[in-house]
């Protein structure tokens, strides 16, 4: 591709090398000025990477980077900002018991005479950027007390505020609800009509085909082309990442449910603060059935699992597995009563992240005799068993049974979580969440892998807040508001409507 | 140039070059106050290991923050942070001393009595602070800092008390000899074994002038022990998972509180320990009004962390630090540095040891040196072409 | 010299130390070196250490540094050096030479300044660590303040108490302030840093406090009346030389009285005093050293002395 003013941002053969391993190789990107381009890729193809290289994080082995035309060459992040790059990562930087307007002035603050902190003309610069692109922000905030979709556009307000005319946003939607990510939409289209370019980072389709314009897609440190998103769907966009045709639509045969497995009864559980969350819950979870939960965030989901797994006090009401009562015990006992979790959290609930591959695939079992007699814990068998898992799970890399498991992509992490959880046969198996922040490729895996431990005769209650992914995959849907189950369904008697509707309190019963 | 690339990534390399550099700055301090870097650092070695006797010390001093610090190293890879150890420590000599100047059974039965008797102390002082995080959820370096002062104040209490306070002295009575630790403690301070001794100069050395004694080998033992533990054992297992993640912990049915309190009840226990080998093994054989911290448990912290927290690195990083430390005192006898300039020489010394992830660092910069100096090479062929 | 964990900047006993060794370095050449003690299991292997370094005479500062100084005189027979130790008797060891202060003796003078200056008719005491050596502090002032009392015909209460430590200033000093608001317009202590608070109480009620060991009029210009001052320096200056040329032989303890020479007295500030009492002061002084006054250093000795006065 020529060299030319028209591009904000250009990269010419960029080449990253880790030690052996090439990170990217020869990778093309070619920006339009006042466009949203979008990088799709799955986990670990090299999407952040390339863009730390941009952003002045890492340096090119190889390779040109121009802007606007000319060549330049990003030391640093320092540099970057100076050359009008701002960049939002995945994981906010931002200062939690601070006000909005200090994070936002933090590192380039506003001096009078002296050094001294200005900060009623701080306050006055930061109002008037959130007025101009129409952010709803309150500059007085404390970060601690405000969304994280608040969140997300107080880092860009930082980057905008440093002067940024090319905006990186690293997965801006994987921690946003879907009204969030509307707002989100929003705003890069705002942006884009005052004359910045925007880059975003990301996995999630179906936001690619409503927020860009053209999309550049990176398979395994490759550069696989870049298209024209109206020209495009999203099955064609999936192929293109993953290599292969990919079955968007989830596959099943009609479920044989059995006894009643899993039994909620009266439930009424409080959060910390002592408010209801869960009222006079009751479900019921046959055995070989999946249980789909449909709700937006904050409706008693979290509480929910926490009483299931004996975290949080049942202030009222039973929840039996198999016919016994496991309300308030704790969380090991309602383990061995033969309930698996798959939490929502990974990183927060599900792993440890320091600690090796074969230690977290224990995790929960590490007390069972077979991985070692008596006080001792045989790291021998341990590697057996998680090469074993490693294989079957097709966990990548292979051989990392040694390595610590931060290392690997979040996607294999949820392997290992869903394989230590349904390897030790599990009566009940509850999937929180199971697929967040999950690329095509693997959240087609977490389905598969539900769908066949339904099929082995597993109880199987999914919570998820992505409304596609409870109609797709369950036999039975339930909708929760406010606490309580508002409406309960076989798959495909329902429409998105409906269900939208009760997820959002009307129509109650 | 590639080899010392691939040198400095090695894990080896950046103790090595840490420690190194320690020294060169620590020369750079010396020099700039007046004194010959070069003669220091000959002083210091030649202090702590030019007789067989200064290597001995050595081994001797190393003992009790060897200990202190598999603690502090135990407690931190678990996640807890025992600033306690000083207190842990203390409460093992108070122990200890009561128990030994009490009792006095034949020593098989008396240093086993006395030595678990210290190290009991410090494990229920650990599991207390434990106990209070896991309760209650205070902070244990709150209440870590606060056990030491009473720590402290307990041990000038007890040494005042009329039961084992040793008249015109600031000590309290001594523990009964059956409690020595040392080796042949009875028979070379008997006048026969002096006799003896001073014919043989380098047993004499070792033996008369040291308290030579069996608390360094009982102190690898426990290293090796808590680092098996800690990776090899379902309980250290527990343990860790607690430290990094107490979320992920508890939702995988690990008792989080238990671990806590059992984890400070382990570290207390080591530096208990520690506190009985020294009323056990070197003189005075008791405890004494003490005016500050002695600096048992802070030390361990700095072995802990030259060690990078392993417990079982803690081995070399205590005779190190206690070599460094040893060593100074020559320095200020020989050369007359004050003990201000040689403190900060350990301190520099000790400071650039922990930084483990140094070396890797100064590869990478020389790799990103060489290419930048390749690709100006390039530019220039391609200018003169 | 080998320094207790004080160390050498303590201001007090091992600095004062350390100057006396450095005045014999640079009036007659002696070569000199400090080894500082950073905890107790260091003395031993400080004082061997020393000897490693040629030393021909090693002194042990501070009395807790005893024992360690017995055992290191006892294993080393055949190497050609000799140990002191300062504020401890030797254990009779040929090696091992004790150096004591009269302490009652000062004391004893103070403690007749502050009979004389008091107008409350109370003055106080405050030990550090019970012992006998501190015993000697108390009852040479007891005796002093008795003295006093006699000669001016009147009855003076003393009110003695111990801290139980040497370093807690927070306590000496509200042991102080107990004793000025009982009515003491005068304090003396024996107690390390603890009589830092004692200084400081005296300082904030605006009465006296008499020093100890050095003159510690510096803390408080306007609030320590005196100081029963002991001169280490002094004894170290002029002691060493004798030993290291046998002229004072080992195993024996060197009791450094008034009338030895200039180790022990109280300072010449006297600005603070009523008029007249410095100079009877120092004719107590020489009374003491011509031994007209016997002073006791101990509670038998205080109660005969306290009977012969009547």
């Amino acid at each position: 591709m020529e060299v030319s003013s028209e591009y904000a941002v250009q990269m010419h053969g960029i080449v990253k090398r880790f030690g052996a391993f090439t990170a990217l190789d020869h990778i093309d990107l070619d920006v339009r000025k006042q466009t949203v381009h979008a990088i799709l890729g799955e986990n670990g193809a090299g999407k952040t990477t390339l863009m730390n290289i941009l952003y002045g994080l890492y340096q090119a082995d190889e390779g040109k980077t121009y802007l606007y035309g000319e060549e330049v060459n990003i030391a640093n992040p320092t540099g970057a900002i100076k050359r009008g790059i701002g960049m939002v990562h995945q994981h906010f930087m931002l200062v939690e018991n601070f006000t909005v307007t200090e994070n936002i002035i933090l590192g380039d603050e506003v001096c009078g005479a002296a050094g001294v902190l200005d900060m009623g003309r701080a306050r006055e610069e930061v109002t008037k950027l959130v007025q101009e692109y129409g952010f709803e922000v309150d500059p007085d905030a404390r970060i601690q007390d405000i969304s994280v979709g608040m969140q997300q556009r107080v880092e860009i307000l930082k980057a905008l505020y440093r002067g940024a005319e090319i905006l990186i946003l690293d997965e801006p939607t994987a921690v946003l609800t879907p009204q969030e990510v509307d707002k989100l939409i929003e705003i890069m289209d705002g942006l884009v009509t005052k004359g910045k370019t925007i880059i975003i980072i990301t996995h999630k389709l179906k936001e690619i085909m409503r927020s860009a314009h053209e999309c550049s897609i990176v398979r395994r440190g490759k550069y696989m082309g870049t298209v024209d998103v109206s020209q495009s769907s999203e099955n064609d966009l999936a192929a293109r990442m993953v290599g292969r045709n990919v079955n968007l639509k989830v596959e099943k045969t009609p479920a044989h449910p059995k006894d009643v497995c899993l039994s909620i009864k009266d439930l009424t559980v409080c959060d910390e603060r002592g408010i209801e969350q869960v009222r006079k819950l009751n479900l019921d979870v046959r055995s070989g059935e999946i249980v789909g939960i449909a709700g937006i965030d904050g409706n008693g989901q979290s509480e929910l699992v926490d009483a299931i797994m004996s975290l949080a006090k049942a202030q009222a009401g039973t929840i039996e597995v198999k016919g016994v009562e496991v309300q308030n015990t704790s969380p090991r006992k309602v383990i061995d009563s033969g309930v698996a979790t798959i939490p929502s959290d990974r990183h927060r609930w599900g792993l440890v992240l320091p600690m090796i591959v074969s230690e977290n695939a224990v995790l929960e079992h590490h007390g069972d005799e077979v991985y070692g007699k008596g006080i001792m814990l045989d790291y021998d068998k341990l590697r057996a068993y998680t090469e074993e898992l490693v294989s079957q799970f097709d966990i990548r890399p292979a051989g990392c049974e040694e390595e610590r498991i931060s290392g690997l992509s979040g996607g294999n992490q949820q392997k290992v979580i869903i394989a230590r959880s349904v390897t030790h046969a599990p009566d009940v198996l509850i999937a929180f969440q199971p697929t967040r922040g999950l690329d095509v490729g693997a959240i087609e895996f977490v389905h598969k892998t539900l769908i066949a431990e339904r099929d082995r005769g597993v109880a199987i209650l999914l919570i998820s807040y992505e409304l596609d992914e409870v109609m797709d995959v369950s036999d039975k849907i339930a909708v929760i508001y406010h606490g309580q189950i508002v409406g309960e369904f076989e798959q495909g008697t329902v429409g998105e409507d409906e269900l939208g509707l009760l997820m959002a309190g009307g129509g109650s019963q | 140039m590639n080899v010392l690339i691939k040198f400095l990534k090695r894990p080896v390399a950046s103790s090595l070059l840490a420690i190194l550099l320690g020294f060169a700055v620590a020369a750079a301090i010396l020099a700039t106050t007046g004194f010959n870097p070069f003669e220091t650092f000959g002083t210091l070695f030649y202090g702590a290991l030019g007789k067989p006797k200064y290597i001995t010390n050595v081994i001797i001093k190393a003992t009790p923050i060897l200990l202190t610090g598999v603690s502090v190293a135990f407690a931190f890879q678990t996640g807890l942070f025992n600033i306690g150890a000083e207190g842990q420590y203390v409460l093992g000599t108070i122990c200890a001393t009561i128990v030994g100047v009490t009792c006095n059974f034949p020593a098989p039965i008396q240093i086993p009595l006395v030595v678990l008797s210290g190290a009991l102390g410090g494990a229920l002082l650990g599991a207390f602070v434990g106990f209070l995080k896991a309760r209650f959820g205070i902070h244990e370096v709150i209440t870590s800092i606060m056990t030491n002062w009473i720590m402290l104040y307990l041990c000038n209490f007890v040494v005042s008390t009329e039961a084992f306070h040793k008249p015109n002295s600031n000590t309290a009575l001594t523990v009964n000899p059956s409690s020595y630790t040392m080796v042949l403690p009875q028979w070379k301070m008997s006048d026969e074994g002096i006799e003896y001794l001073l014919k043989v100069p380098w047993l004499r050395d070792i033996l008369l002038k040291t308290d030579l004694n069996f608390g360094f080998v009982v102190a690898i033992f426990v290293a090796v022990l808590a680092g098996i533990l800690l990776t090899r054992t379902k309980l250290g297992y527990e343990l860790r998972a607690v430290g990094f993640n107490p979320e992920a912990a508890r939702f995988t049915g690990i008792g989080v509180k238990r671990s806590v309190v059992a984890c400070m009840l382990i570290s207390g226990g080591i530096c208990g320990l520690a506190g009985a080998l020294n009323i056990t093994g070197i003189s005075p054989h008791t405890i004494t009004t003490l005016a500050a911290q002695e600096g048992y448990g802070f030390n361990g912290l700095s072995v802990a962390f030259i060690a990078g927290c392993s417990t079982v690195g803690c081995i070399p990083a205590s005779l190190l630090f206690s070599g460094l430390t040893y060593g100074g005192m020559t320095v200020q006898q020989m050369m007359g540095v004050p003990s201000e300039i040689i403190n900060i020489m350990i301190g520099v010394i000790v400071f650039f040891t922990a930084l483990p992830a140094m070396a890797p660092k100064i590869a990478t910069w020389l790799e990103r040196r060489k290419k930048a100096r390749q690709s100006i090479d390039t530019d220039a062929n391609a200018g003169e072409a | 010299m080998v320094t207790n964990t004080g160390g050498i900047n303590d201001q007090g006993f091992c600095q004062l130390s350390w100057e006396g060794l450095k005045r014999l370095r640079d009036d007659k050449g002696y070569v000199v070196s400090y080894i500082e003690s950073k905890q107790d299991a260091d003395y031993f292997t400080n004082l061997d250490k020393a000897i490693d370094y040629g030393a021909n005479f090693v002194w042990a500062i501070g009395f807790a540094m005893a024992e360690a100084a017995y055992l290191t005189a006892r294993i080393n027979p055949d190497v050609d050096v000799d140990f002191g130790i300062i504020d401890a008797s030797t254990n009779g060891d040929q090696k091992l030479t004790g150096v004591l202060f009269a302490n009652e003796e000062p004391s004893f003078i103070v403690g007749y300044i502050a009979g004389r200056t008091t107008k409350t008719n109370k003055v106080g005491f405050v030990g550090g660590i019970e012992s006998d050596n501190i015993y000697a502090f108390e009852y040479g002032y007891l005796s002093g303040v008795a003295y006093a009392a006699h000669e001016l015909g009147k009855k003076i209460d003393v009110n003695s108490q111990y801290a139980e430590s040497f370093t807690d200033s927070a306590k000496g000093r509200s042991i102080a302030q107990k004793m000025i608001s009982d009515g003491a317009d005068i304090v003396y202590h024996a107690a390390g840093s603890v009589g830092i608070g004692v200084i400081e109480a005296a300082k904030e009620a605006g009465k006296f406090a008499i020093g100890v060991d050095m003159d510690q009029s510096f803390l408080a210009p306007e609030n320590v009346l005196t100081s029963a001052i002991k001169r280490v320096d002094q004894a170290i200056y002029e002691l060493t030389p004798k030993l290291i040329a046998k002229e004072i032989t080992g195993g024996k303890d060197v009791v450094l009285r008034l009338r030895d020479g200039d180790f022990l007295g109280i300072p010449e500030d006297h600005h603070l005093m009523p008029k007249g009492v410095y100079e009877d002061a120092l004719k107590i002084s020489e009374k003491i050293k011509s031994g007209e006054i016997v002073v006791p250093a101990s509670k038998d000795g205080y109660e005969k002395f306290e009977k012969s006065l009547a």
